[in-house]
């Protein structure tokens, strides 16, 4: 018999913002331990939380992506356990009444198609800090830099069947957040986002099974890893004739093993309860209006744009495959004639893209190639200075590594195209002498032949003759030669 | 110069007839003459408070100064202060020294005020007699067998016995009140959001409010001016423009004239606060008080609030609840006391704690784990916020009737060092007439208006409208000028 495998997820996406959720010291990544931990975040005896209005404004942004709906009232609460890298022994988060109530994510399912997978909710809360067990010989570190990060804490339904699905959510929820809405860093390495699984096993149609909850998961690979292993370690206990009992597991991505942590038996008791240092957090109907007013311009509507420069839809989609790359890609078109868009769009799909990821730089911070010089030099192509070739393959290479301006380059280099119809008549002529197979075959109504005269052409050239001319020139003369 | 009022002290700097440092050593002398037998301080640094008294005088002669100015205030070891040892009265921050200052503090240092050192009090304010500090119990200067009140007891006691002329404390169920009342001071509990709580440690923090202690009500509005102020730091601190406690004090309430300045003034007497367990000597010195405001042409309106009753519980509810969240920083990891031997991490917390806790405030901690337990959070916490709107909702209505409600602050006046300590229950029940105030966030003050049989002190307790403080200060000024209660200091500490 079959088994059907249900899946929800708890997503954690840190906010970008500069500031901690309740202090006002820096959220920068990889300081050195404990120098972003100011009076609040160490929880000095009399300190007090000051909810920070830019993560609130990017919970209500991401609410309002979802569809969700913005609690006009939403309570921040205390979560109370003893952890070392816990230093007020509770974390402020939202239990009750969060922030957003439900919502969906739309994703392409490996097996089912589209499907839309429900948000249940998204509350803000802080980050705890790092305990390190490393390097303190029988003794563990404290470093509470990463203590007081805002988190959005995005909760899914149990919607999804497969690993797949589940990777394909986080995907699609990793774009949103990052690409689409920009309300966080996406950087998983850096614990940016991460996920939390909930899976059980059921057969179809039964009642839901009892879960295990996978605990932070950084990776797309590690989610479908711990989970496949997952799945397949429960149906093996129920095939056995076992049960499931509820428990809180890692996933060991050495071994690409779970295992549990903690049982439903020494699960903590949080005592939650409201923050009476926090009044409820009270969102006004103007302040939502002006948050939707300013949410970044949504990516499709972006696509759209693009298509209308006659670009095709498999191009508008890589070209919005993020925030930066669109971004980048119509502030370059929308000044540039119409007939270099596809050359500029290829330039940014190809070789631009392969130094940036090459590099791990993003498009809009690179600095290396900027669009103004990508126009310059798409005027060289048009204009007949350069071919096309020449520009792809050899002058952006020179760019990025700082040679100079496209006219720079091209000068230094000698990359001008001749386009002096004497001089390419001269050299189709030597071409057509030194080939008379190739001439002979063409006559005999091979179309081949002539490409590979013009290949021979432009290899006498060195590459500078304009293609456009060398053709027109050829065809003329193997006319003439027929003729006559 | 021990008896003088903050405006003839501030009069005197100003004409150079005594420098701060010399008001500041006569204080600090005074205490290290009678503070052995009080204890109403736990920490006093004569050298930094000369050193601050310094500043004051160079500020008093570049013509700088203002009402505080060189003027000497003891803080409520609660009020964490840049330098100075800050303990709660615990053996937990037995050696936690202040790494930044309260805002209070804040206010009081820009104010030019000297700091005179830091109070005696209830272990984290848990306590109504100021026995529960891990420094000793406070005396009471009018019974050195007596209790002064608490938490905020030092304070209270270094006022009644002159050791300083003025002194923060704080009030989470009557921590102000009742000191004053039973150590024969005043004391005002601001309405709730008014001094801000940053800085001060939590015990409760939706019921803790900062307020001064001093010998008159004019003293507390001049206190109260430098103390009050929006405070970004503190979500729930009230943005409010700026007001002047003092400014018109002298003026009489609108419809009255100089020989009946309080007539329009309707004062509620709540039944509720008249029963079982009022003591006779502390009825019979409100009765008279009554009768003076009278005199003052006031009048007296019966109301009640029928919820009153339900106070002690719903706040052994919640302020625990709270306390038992606030205090769970104290783990041993970052600072304060750490238990010198322990087997791993939770014998660490374990052994800390129970050694770094005094008992009551360990059976607070664990009544207020138990109440926000799975299971008991609807009975217990739910329950009681739902008593405490009812509560608040009491006061709105009697406000409709009356512009103060006025009572007795304390059931009783000092009880024996000792008398109590074993029972909690009856502890409690001596803030029973002041919890109501902090269930909803009004303010309460208490000024002396008479003596028991045994000579010891009896608090009249007022209780205004939100933000009616400046009402309310008038109200005890009009009764302090008439009366004299205020200016009796107690036998045997005079020099």
């Amino acid at each position: 018999m079959k088994w059907e495998i249900v899946i929800g997820l708890e997503t954690h996406a840190q906010l970008s913002t500069r500031s901690k959720m309740f202090s006002g010291s820096s959220t920068t990544f990889g300081a050195a331990p404990n120098t972003q931990a100011n009076a609040v975040d160490i929880a000095l005896p009399g300190v007090l939380p000051v909810a920070n209005r830019g993560a609130v404004e990017r919970a209500i942004r991401f609410g309002l992506a979802v569809g969700g709906s913005i609690n006009r009232r939403s309570v921040f609460a205390r979560k109370n356990y003893f952890y070392p890298d816990l230093p007020k022994g509770y974390q402020i988060s939202q239990y009750e009444l969060p922030i957003v109530q439900g919502g969906e994510i739309r994703i392409t399912s490996p097996t089912r198609g589209e499907i839309r997978v429900q948000l249940t909710r998204a509350h803000l809360e802080e980050d705890a800090g790092k305990s390190l067990h490393e390097d303190f010989h029988g003794m563990s570190g404290i470093d509470l830099n990463r203590a007081g990060t805002p988190l959005l804490e995005i909760v899914s339904e149990p919607d999804m069947r497969s690993a797949g699905e589940a990777v394909a959510y986080a995907k699609a929820l990793h774009r949103l957040v990052v690409e689409e809405i920009e309300i966080c860093d996406g950087n998983m390495q850096e614990g940016s986002f991460r996920c939390d699984a909930n899976v059980s096993v059921r057969r179809p149609g039964a009642s839901l099974g009892t879960r295990r909850e996978i605990k932070n998961l950084n990776s797309f690979r590690f989610l479908q890893q711990a989970i496949e292993y997952e799945v397949k370690w429960q149906i093996g206990i129920l095939e056995d004739g076992g049960r499931i009992e509820q428990a809180t597991v890692l996933f060991d991505p050495d071994t690409g093993e779970t295992r549990s942590m903690r049982s439903k038996e020494d699960a903590h008791d949080y005592r939650y309860f409201p923050d009476p240092d926090l009044p409820p957090l009270v969102v006004t109907e103007e302040w939502i209006e002006r948050i939707r007013n300013s949410m970044p311009e949504p990516l499709q509507a972006l696509r759209h744009k693009i298509v209308a420069y006659g670009l095709s839809v498999e191009q508008a989609n890589q070209l919005t495959a993020s925030r930066g790359t669109s971004t980048f890609a119509l502030s370059l078109f929308a000044d540039a004639p119409l007939k270099e868009v596809p050359m500029l769009a290829n330039w940014i799909l190809g070789p631009l893209s392969a130094k940036l990821n090459e590099e791990h730089l993003d498009i809009g911070k690179q600095g290396r190639v900027l669009p103004d010089q990508l126009k310059a030099l798409s005027k060289r192509v048009s204009d007949g200075t350069v071919s096309s070739t020449a520009a792809t393959t050899v002058i952006l290479p020179a760019m990025w590594s700082g040679e100079g301006s496209p006219d720079e380059i091209i000068e230094k280099r000698g990359l001008k195209q001749i386009s002096d119809s004497g001089a390419i008549e001269k050299i189709v002529d030597d071409v057509l002498a030194a080939n008379p197979k190739q001439v002979e075959d063409y006559r005999a109504g091979r179309e081949k032949a002539f490409n590979s005269l013009v290949g021979q052409v432009m290899k006498a050239s060195k590459g500078k003759a304009n293609p456009a001319q060398v053709n027109e020139i050829l065809k003329k003369k193997l006319a003439g030669q027929l003729l006559s | 110069m021990l008896n003088a009022s903050l405006k003839e002290l501030s009069d005197a700097l100003a004409q150079k007839k005594i420098s701060s440092v010399e008001l500041a050593q006569l204080f600090l002398d005074r205490i290290g003459r009678l503070n052995g037998e009080l204890n109403a301080f736990i920490t006093v640094d004569a050298e930094k408070s000369l050193a601050q008294a310094r500043t004051a005088d160079a500020r008093i002669a570049r013509g700088d100064a203002q009402p505080l100015t060189g003027i000497p205030v003891a803080h409520k070891d609660i009020f964490v202060a840049l330098g100075w040892r800050t303990t709660c009265g615990s053996k937990i921050l037995s050696n936690f020294v202040g790494p930044y200052d309260a805002h209070v503090i804040e206010r009081f240092n820009a104010a030019g005020a000297v700091i005179l050192g830091k109070t005696n009090m209830d272990e984290f304010a848990m306590g109504s007699s100021s026995e529960t500090s891990f420094y000793g119990p406070v005396k009471n200067p009018w019974d050195s067998s007596c209790v002064p009140g608490g938490s905020s007891g030092g304070s209270a006691a270094a006022i009644a016995a002159r050791l300083a002329p003025a002194a923060t404390g704080t009030d989470t169920g009557g921590s102000i009140r009742q000191p004053a009342a039973l150590s024969g001071v005043c004391g005002i509990k601001p309405t709730y959001g008014r001094v801000s709580r940053y800085g001060m440690i939590a015990f409760a923090s939706s019921l803790d409010q900062g307020g001064p202690l001093a010998k008159s009500a004019q003293d507390l509005a001049l206190l109260l001016n430098v103390m009050a102020g929006f405070d970004v730091r503190d979500s729930t601190s009230v943005e409010r423009s700026a007001e002047d406690y003092a400014l018109d004090l002298d003026q009489p309430w609108p419809d009255g004239s100089t020989a009946k300045p309080l007539k329009g003034l309707r004062i509620g007497v709540p039944k509720e606060h008249f029963g079982e367990g009022l003591a006779a000597e502390v009825e019979q010195a409100i009765e008279t008080a009554l009768k003076e405001f009278e005199q003052l042409g006031a009048r007296r309106v019966p109301i009640s609030l029928p919820s009153s009753g339900l106070s002690v519980p719903a706040y052994y509810v919640i302020a625990p609840a709270e306390a038992s969240s606030n205090l769970a920083r104290f783990d041993g990891v970052r600072y304060g006391y750490r238990a010198p031997e322990y087997r791993d991490l939770a014998d660490m917390y374990c052994k800390t704690r129970a050694q770094g806790f005094g008992a009551e405030v360990k059976r607070r901690i664990l009544i207020g784990t138990y109440v926000l337990s799975h299971g008991y959070y609807d009975a217990y916490y739910l329950k009681a916020q739902k008593i405490r709107r009812l509560i608040a909702q009491d006061f709105v209505e009697a406000f409709k009737q009356c512009d103060m409600v006025m009572g007795p602050t304390s059931p009783t006046v000092a009880f024996k060092i000792g008398a109590k300590a074993a029972d909690p229950v009856q502890m409690y029940l001596n803030d029973i007439y002041t919890i109501p105030a902090n269930l909803a966030g009004l303010p309460g003050m208490s000024i002396p208006c008479g003596f028991g049989q045994g000579r010891l002190p009896v608090g009249l307790h007022i209780v205004g409208n939100y933000f009616a403080e400046a009402k309310m200060l008038k109200v005890a000024h009009q009764y302090q000028k008439a009366t004299d209660w205020h200016l009796r200091a107690p036998a045997g500490i005079q020099p």
